[in-house]
């Protein structure tokens, strides 16, 4: 610990510190643009230059690193003094357009000028112009502003990971900028928004919305990856204007991804579901609450007297609620049924009934920083969790060394010190034989039911290496992602993941796909007593559906194919935000229900972790939230459980009184019997990534985030070898065909796609007739 | 080029920057006395001390000191390089003397490699000279085949290896950190200090940086001993030095003479004031020097200590002589501009403050000068003055702060009567010597 003097007041701070941090400590503000504690220290703004006994000349507190016994004063005559001098160099070239710009009101040049710029400029000369930038769909630029604190630059390589944005040009020539005709395409992109001391950087779908002061600021909690990331809504006249993160170290930090903060764009645009519909004799009429839910009461009743309760299913998004997620399987299991399911791309259920309890990631978000081992199993993890793959990134700097399994190997930003690269089929025995291996290396036995399997599997020179660093490691993790956790051997590549982090004595997660993914297993809804799974439900038809929140043909892995299942029910019943063109025709009943921004509810994310959330504005048209429906649903029905008043009570069903979830509900443990690996596939396999801003209902409706490039249309993804072994061209487009349907698509050179398979989007209408996200598919030219 | 002593001298004949040539002139004895006299690191970096070489490249830091701030148990590699980056106006001794002596910087670069158990070091070249950057090439190949350079010099268990690298054309490459980043193929900003070089240099490695003609003073230190070197100066300010002489004398060029030498005794190699005409000014040090009027600069004699003491400094020895034809708000005005254009824009005060200074004294040459812009200008230059990253913006200001300092009423007169002090027949006249 060192010892230092801040303005008279005496602190401890530990070594390595410096000035600015020890000033914070003791609620010295001290002036600055270009530090940023989560950022590398660049001390180029000058604005916090303190005065320091002994040095010759005030010195900057960012980069000053505190020295014992040294005194600093940061508002003495010499450094106000030094303060000021670079205001006055700030301010010379800075347009005074504080009425025009975006920025005005929450502007730290502006707020700081107050203090310490000059009444009236002495620089009379010509001022500074810098053309514009094109960033993309969602960072407005006006770059005559900026300042040259390069936080945005610091932010696109060090927290992004790719550089993306330079300073180009020597001197007052010097101007912040992306490579010659490139936009900003980082996932995590909006964050220089945030950063941006002044408005040179702005949100291009916000721009000229409102004024910062006019809005007020809510808490909320992201519905989209499995982070949860904790948000700042910013509302005027009940209008979410945009939105911000809340700074939780524990999970966001200070950061958002791109799709937690532009994707509210959905929730004002003309897709809404404002009133509820009824389709009467082929067309749909606006009606009224009641007389929808009665029709819905009755449609149900119906059918359950007609065809017994088991005829009716309910399908609802792991992007619910947990109280929308409880009150949707007591409404399905008060019925009778037991037809509930929220896991909708999943394709092996067989792990079902095997499982000890809710599974999770296995430790806490804020605890990948001290791992030193990480194996990935499965997963487009950048995409998928880009805010986790922020973390791992960083982590990766302190040592943390990544091994991954994907028959897609993309770049992630971060070093990947061991990369294995299989087809879709072989993933299981591929990790058969890491297991092997790891045994070996650390004289261990394989657990008895893996023995059959792996005496047919030889480890490769790339299963040896996760084998030996795995073996290394102190703090290890292994990860299924979401494309494991969808795969058609999902259970099999778990057990043996377990195994593989039972050998290496670490600790096994699942990151989860959606949002509240740990809370659909807390809330019960999915099948408990042979009830069908999403797959069944969506595979042989049902006379009635329930459909909470979904696109029946992007949000489940059956694609087109659910639309056509669906048609064949009764009725179907969609509660929705949104309209679809898809379910104006399947559906008989459209209810409007709210998204997060107007209801209350709690997301449980991939650590476990409640996290509750209130409504931020009124609802909009004749919306009301789905907890609500629900519980009037309930009560229509007769059913037991639904006479309760506030939001609250549902959670303590769920959660009980605490309100917090049990951490002993939270288990991976997964009893493995049996365990075959299956045959490997002879001809194509499709592997499907769910593209970023498709995933969920909300995000795929922005059009900002789907004027990105991760918005752009799939295209089929596959190594230069493959496309000429499969007679396609590149820019050509191809046919591609599965038992199910076909689809045109263009072909696009990955080398980073496995030989042998192709890489083609789920989750999106053009590729929605294949149906199903995995299996062999036939591939010609068109 | 002229020289009374050890970097330039000798290098009369055809072909000097020949290996052969440099060893008929003694070269690499220094190397070859290190190896067969079992010489330790230590007692070579005692013998730099003795000869209280200090830093050509402009700073005058004592080198022997600088070397011995390198880590001795450092695990892993450290590095070494020579800026031969010389940007600073009126500078172009390092240039002479890699075009001439490069073997001269090899064998000093090897030998510091040697002190300070650098394994590689980079000689990093002003990107517009690149015939010079070839000529060092070859010089570097020929080492190489002569087995003084790379692995196992001359027999022993010391290894070093060297490369040129050529910078591309800007000043600021020549600050020592941004010289790193430049090398490491950044853009060439400065770092901020601490870490220093000595503890994170290259590639975040322990470094030393020294000037081309410090490195190229180095054999003849080993050579002869550090007291020799330092006989041929003065106390504290040993050895010989480059003066590149330039504007207006009748012989500009390299004068390489002892420290401590009168200036008129420069002035008089130079051939003198062109035309006769009366010295006005001098910029003892290269352009960042703060200007010193004829009569203070007449009684100085060329060293770190005198120059310091009369209110400029040494810097790069880049003496330049104006006579009394010159405007020195015009002088000024160039000045200003360089350092505006050359400013790396990394920090707000030099970033912003160096085109506000230029555009203040451009006002004023043309005219439209206004009568508080000379307290303008002084307190525009206090703000960048010791509250940037590197020194640019200290270099920036002190000639505009020495050329009002000293010449104010030239100033004075232009905001006053919208023309220059020195006639424009003279100045005219002036420059047409200039051209012949």
């Amino acid at each position: 610990m060192l010892e230092i003097e801040i303005d008279g007041k005496q602190l401890q701070v530990p070594d390595g510190s410096t000035v600015m941090e020890a000033a914070s400590q003791v609620g010295a503000y001290v002036p600055h643009f270009c530090y940023h504690k989560k950022l590398s220290i660049a001390a180029n703004c000058r604005m916090c230059l303190v005065q320091v006994e002994k040095a010759p000349k005030p010195l900057p507190a960012c980069a000053t690193p505190v020295t014992n016994g040294m005194k600093v004063w940061t508002h003495s005559e010499q450094a106000v003094k030094a303060q000021k001098g670079v205001m006055e160099f700030l301010l010379i070239n800075h347009p005074l357009d504080c009425p025009i710009c975006d920025q005005g009101g929450e502007c730290q040049l502006q707020d700081l000028s107050v203090g310490y710029g000059g009444v009236q400029s002495r620089y009379e000369e010509e001022k500074r112009v810098v053309g514009n930038k094109d960033l993309g769909p969602l960072v407005s630029t006006d770059m005559t502003r900026c300042i040259n604190c390069t936080r945005c630059v610091r932010f696109t390589t060090e927290i992004a990971g790719l550089m993306e944005l330079g300073q180009a040009f020597r001197g007052e020539h010097a101007e912040i900028m992306p490579f010659v005709e490139k936009t900003i395409d980082s996932e995590l992109s909006g964050n220089i928004i945030d950063l941006c001391p002044v408005g040179a950087l702005t949100s291009k779908p916000f721009r000229f919305g409102a004024r910062a002061w006019e809005m007020s600021r809510r808490k909320s909690v992201s519905p989209h990856d499995s982070l949860g990331s904790n948000l700042v809504v910013q509302v005027k006249n009940d209008v979410v204007k945009r939105v911000l993160p809340l700074e939780n170290d524990a999970l966001n930090e200070c950061w958002l991804s791109d799709k937690d903060r532009f994707s509210y764009e959905a929730l004002n645009g003309e897709e809404r579901l404002t009133r509820p519909q009824i389709k009467q004799g082929g067309k749909w009429i606006e009606t009224d609450w009641q007389s929808a839910l009665e029709y819905v009461a009755n449609g149900l009743k119906s059918v359950r007297s007609e065809h017994g309760a088991e005829a009716i299913g309910a399908l609802v998004s792991p992007h619910s609620t947990l109280e929308e997620m409880h009150l949707l399987q007591a409404l399905v299991r008060g019925l009778g049924s037991d037809n509930i399911d929220f896991r909708l791309r999943q394709t092996d259920f067989s792990a079902d009934a095997r499982r000890a309890g809710a599974p999770w990631l296995g430790l806490n978000v804020a605890e990948i920083g001290s791992l030193d081992r990480l194996f990935i199993v499965g997963s487009f993890f950048r995409k998928d969790h880009p805010l986790v793959a922020q973390r791992v990134r960083q982590a990766v700097k302190r040592g943390l060394k990544v091994s991954v399994l994907n028959p897609v190997i993309d770049d992630w930003q971060f070093k990947v010190e061991n990369k294995i690269q299989v087809k879709p089929s072989a993933i299981a025995g591929t990790l058969v034989g890491v297991a092997k291996a790891l045994a070996q290396k650390t004289g261990q036995d394989l657990a008895e039911v893996f023995v059959s399997a792996a005496a047919g599997v030889e480890a490769d020179a790339a299963a040896l290496s996760v084998a030996n660093s795995l073996a290394s490691g102190r703090q290890v993790a292994v990860w299924i992602g979401n494309y494991a956790q969808q795969h058609a051997d999902a259970a099999s590549i778990e057990a043996i993941a377990q195994e593989i982090a039972r050998l290496s004595k670490g600790r096994f997660g699942i990151l989860g796909e959606a949002a509240n993914s740990v809370g659909g297993y807390l809330a019960g809804s999915l099948p408990s007593k042979g009830g069908k799974n999403a797959a069944e439900m969506l595979k042989a038809p049902l006379k009635a559906y329930v459909l909470f929140g979904l696109d029946a043909e992007l949000d489940t892995q059956a694609g087109q194919a659910a639309v056509d299942t669906l048609g064949k029910a009764d009725t179907v019943i969609a509660l929705s935000a949104f309209k679809s063109e898809s379910a104006l025709a399947y559906a008989d009943v459209l209810l409007p229900i709210a998204p997060f921004t107007e209801t209350a509810g709690i997301f449980v994310n991939a650590e476990g972790r409640a996290q509750a959330f209130y409504p931020v504005v009124k609802t909009a048209g004749e919306v009301r939230p789905g907890w609500k429906v629900l519980r009037v649903l309930g009560e229509l029905l007769g059913l037991d459980g639904f006479d309760f008043d506030k939001v609250e009570d549902v959670r303590q069903i769920v959660l009980g009184a605490a309100q917090e979830v049990d951490r002993a509900r939270l288990n991976n443990a997964l009893t493995v019997d049996s365990f075959a690996l299956g045959a490997a596939a002879q001809g194509v396999e499709r592997v499907a990534d769910i593209p970023i801003y498709a995933a969920d209902p909300i995000a795929r409706r922005s059009a900002p985030l789907q004027r990105t490039r991760d918005g752009q249309a799939p295209a089929l993804r596959a190594s230069a070898s493959t496309v000429a072994k499969l007679g396609l061209e590149a820019g050509g487009t191809a046919k591609v065909k599965s038992a199910t349907g076909a689809v045109t698509v263009p072909v696009v050179v990955d080398d980073g796609v496995v030989e042998g398979s192709i890489c083609l989007a789920g989750a999106h209408a053009d590729t929605s007739a294949l149906g199903g996200l995995h299996g062999e598919v036939s591939v010609e030219r068109v | 080029m002229s020289s009374q002593g050890i970097i330039l001298s000798g290098l009369d004949g055809d072909r000097t920057w020949r290996l052969a040539d440099y060893i008929k002139r003694g070269g690499y004895e220094a190397l070859r006395k290190i190896i067969a006299e079992k010489i330790s690191a230590d007692d070579v970096i005692a013998e730099v001390k003795k000869s209280s070489l200090r830093g050509r490249g402009g700073a005058g830091f004592p080198t022997g000191l600088k070397w011995s701030f390198m880590p001795r148990a450092f695990p892993g590699a450290k590095y070494l390089a020579c800026n031969s980056d010389e940007g600073e106006p009126g500078t172009f001794k390092d240039r002479d003397i890699l075009r001439y002596n490069p073997h001269s910087v090899i064998e000093g670069m090897i030998i510091a490699g040697y002190a300070m158990g650098c394994e590689r070091g980079y000689n990093y070249i002003h990107g517009e000279i690149f015939e010079v950057y070839s000529r060092f090439e070859e010089a570097l190949q020929e080492a190489r085949e002569a087995g003084l350079l790379g692995k196992n010099i001359l027999g022993s268990d010391f290894s070093f290896d060297l490369f040129a690298h050529h910078g591309y054309g800007a000043y600021i490459c020549g600050e020592e950190t941004a010289l790193l980043e430049s090398i490491e193929g950044k853009k060439g900003q400065p770092r901020f200090k601490p870490p220093f070089p000595a503890s994170f240099g290259l590639y975040g490695k322990p470094t030393t940086i020294n000037n081309t003609e410090t490195f190229a003073s180095i054999p003849y230190i080993i050579r002869e001993g550090g007291d020799a070197f330092l006989a041929l100066g003065k106390p504290n300010n040993g050895g010989t030095k480059l003066f590149s002489v330039s504007g207006h004398v009748n012989k500009p060029g390299n004068y390489e003479i002892p420290l401590g030498t009168p200036f008129a005794d420069l002035l008089e190699m130079a051939g003198g004031v062109r035309g006769g005409r009366k010295l006005k000014a001098v910029i003892p040090g290269g352009s960042s020097a703060p200007v010193l009027p004829a009569s203070v600069m007449m009684d100085c004699t060329m060293d770190y200590d005198s120059i310091s003491k009369a209110g400029s400094m040494l810097g790069s020895g880049a003496v330049i002589v104006m006579d009394e034809s010159t405007c020195m708000v015009k002088a000024l005005e160039r000045l200003s501009y360089f350092y505006f254009e050359e400013s790396c824009g990394q920090c707000t005060p030099c970033r912003e403050g160096t085109g506000w200074l230029y555009r203040v004294v451009h006002r004023i040459e043309n005219g439209l000068g206004r009568p508080d812009d000379l307290d303008l200008l002084n307190s525009v230059t206090a703000n960048i003055m010791g509250r940037t990253i590197c020194a640019l913006g200290d270099a920036a200001s002190m000639p505009v702060q020495s050329f009002i300092k000293h010449f104010g009423d030239e100033f004075a007169f232009h905001i006053e009567h919208k023309k220059c002090l020195v006639p424009q027949d003279v100045q005219r006249e002036g420059s047409k010597i200039y051209v012949a």
